[in-house]
């Protein structure tokens, strides 16, 4: 603003300048309307300009200066020198006033005072040019929001008949109408009856006429000031036809009461279609009581005001209670309790053999399971409110960075547990941070490179068996395999020669301490952020990948499982104690034969139809005494995008798995998630198969 | 592309305000310091909308809408008349012209950018 100040200074400065002048010029010939005509200007603009530029007090004492010379520019008051000598001194006032100088005070209601009595003498009426502002107050409306009161959903009726030659006023009736449908919810209904034969038509006249039913919060003024500029180049009518807040009313009017009440049909004409006893609208376009697309406007109108009212109806139908998440929490172990103790009561009946003990069982089983499925898909939430959040996020980020970001999501509707979603926020905050400030190029940039100055960034997440896929993707400039490199062997983590493919240089942006930005920024930079996420995600047994194409883009891929609280587990036995792997990652089980431990030289690799899979002896790892037995198991499992086998004493089976976390006491113990109790009440701990993997890495 | 618009006004103060706020919000911006500089600019130029001053020396913002109007080229392009005279009289002249609206100085560049955007999309 500061520099439009200065602007509007030195403006001033050449029209005082050009005004003395023509004042002077003026004084010796009074009668040139050309130098009346500059005179007025100069006040015009150094009034206009300075109330645009916050110098009201200019542009209120310039007002007297500028109403009276409108008025010698209408010949009403003529040039006299006392007029001329007054000018001047108020030329000169302006002056001091750009100038800043807060001067005299008294001197410049002296001159306008003087100004107001020409004024008076000059039998002026208070019609100054610019003494109003109404219009302008209507323009301010137009930017603020809605009125405070108007909150409440109403439903008009607008009427919309624009002249037919508003086209060469430069309006576009489609606009306003555009303009309507962004104030809410409306059906648009356009009147064709008045479009003339073709040989009479004129392609420069407008023949449509309007009805719109509109449902908006905004209050009845917004409407009006859609059509502030027609309002005199057409007929407008803006009824409020349902005001009513309770959804107990019964259906909404009928056709031939809209007909009558939008006064489109006399009741007479109405009574005798009704006793004709058909359809009204078909009736009364019969007896040309009405044309047709009058009726069908009216049909609209029923229409959109009963499905506004059968979604008032839905929206009370579909309540629900809030319930303290903690309550949910208990249900949950509850029912977690009752799956365990369903499981040893089938366990017993089985040993008893008891048939009708075994049918009881079956039934309890049965029950349980659908009580567990239950109880989980209460804690589940839709991701989409989350995905909303970011939204915010977005825009405050773009506009912060100057970029131009738009945001789109899908599959906001995918259901995940509550606590995995919450949990999921702040890795996803990183991510998309990162997506806007590494990926999402400065628009300019992104128009060199020919992409749409507008960056996209997409969120979308959908169910893949156990597991919920979660995809953040953006159209940025991608990660550069040259650049990680550079950067990971600058900070240690890989060493100046090592090979490494593009998927593993990639992984490294999750190792801790990397950051290729190139500057830091407030967002992201620090090189703090993406291991953090990785930690997050996998701590809540889900995995990360990245996807990147330098110059087209990255995708971030977050595998979840649907929930946290009782997961499909593979039982497995090893020694006295049973263990449990989480179902979804296991792939096969196979045997491991002791000739084939023979055959591999001491290498734990097993052979699965040509395939090498290395393995790990779990009892090896676990530091388990005694002999394993002669034939072991190998379950194999899909870690971290290769298979990998874990050796155990035997395969069990299937197990509903009720995760228990374990307490401070085993918080040390990394290599599992958690425990479950079995049947017979003992205890089985979770393989957390990613640390068992890093440990048995470690260990090597 | 970015649509094209003209604004014609002798204070060189509002048309920099003018100029500055409408290329903040995308647009291109040719300026003209008086209706006969404006009709000499407009010429077949493509501008997609036009915004005037209504008091100006050499030809005034109604003379430059007629004028502009009786151009085929122009027939049906959004007009925005600047003024501080929000008399019905004015407003009349302008709109019989075929102003399609106006905007009251002084404004913010909000209220601007608002009616721009309102006529123009």
């Amino acid at each position: 603003m500061d520099q439009h100040r200065k602007a509007y200074r030195e403006e001033a400065y050449e029209l005082l300048t050009e005004l003395e002048t023509s004042l002077l010029e003026l004084e010796e010939t009074p009668e040139d309307e050309e130098l009346i005509g500059r005179v007025f200007r100069a006040m015009h603009t150094i009034k206009g300009s300075g109330a645009m530029f916050g110098f009201d007090d200019i542009a209120a004492f310039t007002h007297e200066v500028e109403t009276t010379f409108d008025q010698v520019r209408g010949g009403r008051i003529p040039v006299t020198k006392d007029l001329i000598d007054l000018t001047l001194e108020a030329r000169d006032q302006i002056r001091k006033m750009v100038d800043g100088e807060t001067g005299d005070e008294g001197e410049a209601t002296r001159i306008t005072d003087s100004f107001r009595s020409i004024l008076s003498a000059g039998e002026l009426s208070t019609e100054g040019p610019a003494s109003e502002n109404t219009i302008g107050e209507k323009e301010v409306d137009e930017g603020g929001g809605p009125s405070g009161d108007q909150l409440r959903e109403v439903l008009y009726r607008i009427q919309f008949r624009p002249e037919s030659g508003i086209f060469a006023t430069g309006t576009n009736p489609a606009r306003l109408l555009d303009e309507l449908r962004d104030l809410g919810e409306c059906i648009v209904v356009a009147t064709t009856d008045n479009i003339p034969g073709l040989e009479h038509m004129d392609p420069e006249s407008c023949y449509l006429s309007w009805d719109v039913i509109l449902g908006t919060d905004e209050g009845e003024n917004s409407i009006r000031d859609v059509f502030i500029f027609v309002e005199d180049n057409c007929e407008l009518k803006v009824d409020v036809i349902d005001d009513e807040g309770g959804i107990d009313g019964p259906a909404y009017k009928r056709i031939g009461e809209i007909l009558l009440e939008r006064g489109e049909v006399t009741s007479e004409d109405l009574q005798k279609a009704l006793s004709a006893q058909r359809p009204v609208g078909e009736i009364l376009v019969e007896t040309d009581a009405v044309k047709e697309g009058v009726v069908e406007s009216a049909l609209a109108e029923q229409h959109l005001v009963n499905k506004v009212r059968e979604r008032k109806q839905e929206a009370t139908a579909a309540s629900s209670i809030r319930v303290a998440a903690d309550k949910l929490d208990i249900l949950v172990d509850l029912v977690g309790e009752l799956v365990t103790v369903q499981a040893s009561l089938t366990q017993k009946a089985s040993i008893q053999g008891d048939s009708e003990l075994l049918s009881i069982a079956e039934q309890v089983e049965r029950l349980t399971g659908e009580l567990r499925d239950n109880t989980m898909s209460i804690r589940m939430l839709p991701i989409g409110t989350t995905f909303s959040k970011f939204k915010r996020l977005v825009r405050d980020l773009s506009n912060e960075l100057g970029k131009e970001v738009l945001m789109t999501t899908e599959g906001g509707e995918t259901e995940l547990d509550k606590t995995v979603i919450e949990r999921l926020n702040d890795p996803l905050v990183h991510i998309i941070r990162n997506s806007i400030d590494h990926g999402i190029e400065q628009p300019d940039v992104r128009e060199a490179s020919g992409k749409s100055r507008k960056g996209t960034v997409s969120l979308s997440a959908l169910h893949s068996g156990a597991h919920v896929l979660i995809k953040i993707s953006d159209d940025g400039a991608g990660l550069d395999p040259d650049d990680i490199r550079a950067k990971s062997v600058e900070k240690g983590l890989i060493g100046p020669n090592e090979e490494l493919t593009e998927a593993e240089l990639f992984a490294q942006i999750f190792a801790p301490g990397f950051s290729t930005a190139k500057r830091v920024t407030d967002v992201s930079g620090r090189g703090v952020g993406m291991d953090v996420v990785k930690r997050g995600i996998e701590t809540l047994r889900g995995s990360i990948e990245v996807e990147s194409k330098k110059g087209t883009g990255t995708t971030i891929t977050l595998k979840l499982p649907l929930t946290l609280a009782i997961i499909d587990g593979l039982l497995v036995e090893m020694g006295p104690d049973h263990y449990v792997i989480p179902l979804a990652v296991v792939e096969e089980c196979i045997e491991l034969k002791s000739e084939d431990v023979a055959e591999s030289n001491g290498r734990h690799i097993a052979n699965v139809r040509g395939e090498m899979v290395p393995y790990i002896l779990l009892r090896e790892l676990f530091h388990m005494d005694g002999e394993p037995p002669e034939i072991e198991q190998i379950a194999i499992a899909e870690v971290e995008g290769g298979r990998i086998g874990f050796v155990v004493d035997r395969v069990i089976g299937e197990h509903q798995t009720v995760i228990k976390t374990l307490g401070k006491v085993y918080r040390d113990a990394n290599e599992f998630s958690g425990a479950t109790i079995l049947a017979d009440g003992s205890v089985a701990l979770i393989l957390d198969v990613h640390r068992v993997l890093q440990t048995a890495e470690r260990e090597k | 592309m970015a649509k094209v618009i003209m604004t014609a006004d002798d204070s060189a103060s509002v048309r920099q305000m003018v100029g500055f706020t409408l290329k903040g919000a995308g647009y291109d911006i040719v300026e003209a310091v008086d209706g006969q500089d404006a009709l000499g600019k407009l010429n077949g130029a493509s501008v997609n909308m036009l915004l005037t001053d209504l008091n100006m020396p050499n030809m005034d913002g109604i003379e430059l809408i007629k004028q502009a109007r009786s151009n085929p080229k122009y027939k049906f392009m959004p007009i925005i008349m600047l003024t501080t005279e929000s008399q019905a009289s004015k407003k009349q002249e302008g709109k019989a012209a075929g102003a399609t609206g106006w905007i009251v100085k002084p404004f913010k560049p909000e209220q601007l950018v608002a009616v721009v955007k309102k006529v123009l999309g």
